[in-house]
């Protein structure tokens, strides 16, 4: 079932002046309720200013957004509602962090949603354990945490919310490896237990590969894919076209598959690359 | 000969509140870097390596231990001119490191300061943004630029104030993949074509395998040190410590350990694709 859809989006930026440029041209793609959907693309491919009309920050030059069968723009005034079912966390959303405590911080949104104390509080402590703040940071200033722990603050104020899709804008940049997996791994089991909309945009195709479901592939203002993961990887040569990379993994068995040797296409981990070659080199008696 | 050397570092942050303890971000490291050399200094986040990083251009003072940039003393209060004259520092963050408008007139605030006279500073302003193929920008404003073209012009900024060697901190940490592949190439240049030394902060191992040596740090100490084929060899290792191994190499490791005969220390698609390549063909 279609949760979010786009009808010939398009945006412009500076519409009649010299400087007139097409950001998202005319984009036409359903997001599946409770999918986890990547999305890729360069910086200029357009997809922040696509997903920044996803929860009706940017209104469309042309086209519509429609949550749950509904135009969002309908009825300007209730724009404010739509932001509180599609949920955004920016890049570095860790710079937004304004409050006296992390808590305090975490209930700014529900707060501006207008629930009781009492909801206000069981939400952000649900928000926090989601993204796996230790409870005693809770009472510290956002400035005393760790870049990684600032960084699962500010996206805990947007869980809060419980959104019905949940955007993140490049969660990981500047993380480290540790970090990096760690986020990724607590989106993916915030995304099963919530059993919500994710998408996640992000320029590491190893992290797509590792909690997406399918993506969205953005390149010159246009969608040009949208398939499952194994699909999309499964187009090195076009993505790579577009200067993108697939993972290495991806590389090493689509050359080896181009050179005749029977393995599958858009291997995704090096679990997947062992599934094919084990087999064959085993009947080769090279592995025992 | 080395240029850089760290003997027996250690480096305490204060504590920052009455009944806290310091905290030892170095334990007694020791390192030297050779003029001309691009060494590559891996480990996640509070493994001490930007702390360390610091220390070669007196940004940080060691608590312990001494470290030397071409033979001189960083302790000496007289010599850090001298020495952030010759050893430049590139942060992650573009956008924070550039101070002009112009991207000219940003590559040449260093020179300024240094007193260079102006048809010098012209000269140099040039060849440094040649050297990081930012010519054509020259007066672009530089807020407009990609985040790789901004680092591309904090590099420019640097060079054009002719250091032997370079620092960068994470310089591709905020980038996208067109961007750090710029500046990734820009930092090569620099060290082969004009001899520069390069030590370069990063996490990204695929950055590392560039490099003629890698010292992996961790928890304050240096865990590995060698040629990254070298390094990267250690599979286990690296993983128990929570750093990225090239999928390259986890997969000949994975294919070892089943019984199959495999080269150490691959880092490429291509090595790796020729190795399996050997194996399907025994």
């Amino acid at each position: 079932m279609v949760i979010l859809e786009t009808k010939e989006l398009t945006y412009r930026y500076g519409v009649g002046t010299p400087l007139e440029q097409v950001a998202v041209d005319n984009v036409s793609i359903s997001i599946r309720r409770g999918e986890f959907l990547g999305v890729i693309g360069h910086t200029g491919s357009g997809k922040s200013t696509l997903i920044q009309q996803l929860n009706g920050l940017m209104r469309p030059t042309s086209g519509q957004v429609l949550l749950n069968g509904n135009d969002i723009w309908a009825e300007p005034k209730k724009i404010r509602a739509v932001r509180f079912q599609v949920g955004l966390v920016f890049q570095y959303p860790e710079y937004q962090l304004f409050e006296e405590t992390v808590f305090r911080d975490i209930c700014f949104g529900p707060r501006n949603m207008g629930l009781s104390e009492e909801e206000i509080k069981e939400r952000a402590l649900g928000a926090a354990e989601f993204v796996g703040l230790r409870p005693e940071l809770l009472e510290k200033s956002p400035f005393e945490l760790s870049g990684g722990e600032k960084r699962r603050a500010a996206i805990a104020g947007v869980v809060a919310m419980d959104p019905e899709v949940l955007i993140l804008d490049e969660p990981a940049a500047g993380l480290d490896p540790q970090g990096r997996d760690q986020l990724l791994d607590q989106i993916r089991s915030y995304h099963q237990k919530r059993g919500n909309t994710v998408l996640l945009v992000s320029h590491s195709m190893e992290d797509i590969a590792r909690v997406a479901d399918r993506a969205l592939v953005m390149n010159r203002g246009k969608a040009a894919m949208l398939d499952t993961v194994q699909q999309v990887f499964s187009r090195r040569s076009e993505l790579e076209h577009m200067g993108l990379r697939v993972p290495q993994i991806t590389k090493i068995m689509s050359l080896l598959r181009a050179k005749g040797y029977p393995v599958s296409e858009g291997a995704l981990t090096v679990d997947e690359a062992l599934r094919d070659l084990l087999p064959l080199l085993r009947k080769r008696g090279c592995v025992r | 000969m080395e240029y850089l050397k760290a003997e027996h570092v250690s480096f305490f942050y204060d504590a920052a509140e009455e009944g806290e303890q310091a905290q030892q971000v170095l334990r007694d490291v020791s390192m030297e870097i050779g003029k001309g050399e691009f060494v590559a200094l891996l480990g996640h986040n509070g493994s001490g390596k930007s702390t360390m990083a610091k220390h070669f251009n007196a940004m940080l003072l060691p608590s312990g231990g001494r470290v030397y940039v071409d033979k001189m003393d960083t302790m000496d209060e007289n010599l850090k001119y001298e020495i952030r004259r010759r050893v430049g520092l590139v942060l992650q963050n573009p956008d924070n490191q550039l101070v002009a408008s112009i991207v000219e007139e940003d590559v040449a605030f260093g020179p300024e300061n240094l007193g260079v006279p102006p048809a010098e500073i012209r000269r140099r302003v040039d060849a440094a943004l040649e050297t990081v193929g930012m010519s054509e920008y020259a007066s672009h404003s530089a807020h407009k630029l990609s985040g790789g073209q901004k680092q591309r012009v904090a590099i420019a900024g640097i060079i054009a104030m002719e250091p032997d060697c370079i620092v960068l901190d994470e310089p591709t940490a905020m980038l996208d993949p067109r961007g750090r592949t710029e500046v990734m190439e820009t930092i090569r240049r620099l060290n082969r074509e004009h001899g520069i030394t390069v030590v370069l902060i990063t996490h990204y191992m695929d950055e590392a395998v560039q490099a003629d040596r890698v010292i992996v740090m961790d928890s304050g100490e240096i865990l590995l040190e060698g040629a990254p084929r070298e390094v990267f060899s250690h599979v286990e290792l690296l993983r128990q410590h929570s750093l990225d191994v090239p999928q390259a190499t986890e997969l000949l490791y994975r294919l070892g350990k089943a019984g199959c005969t495999v080269p150490e220390g691959v880092l490429n698609e291509e090595e790796c694709v020729a190795a399996l390549e050997l194996l399907l063909n025994e």
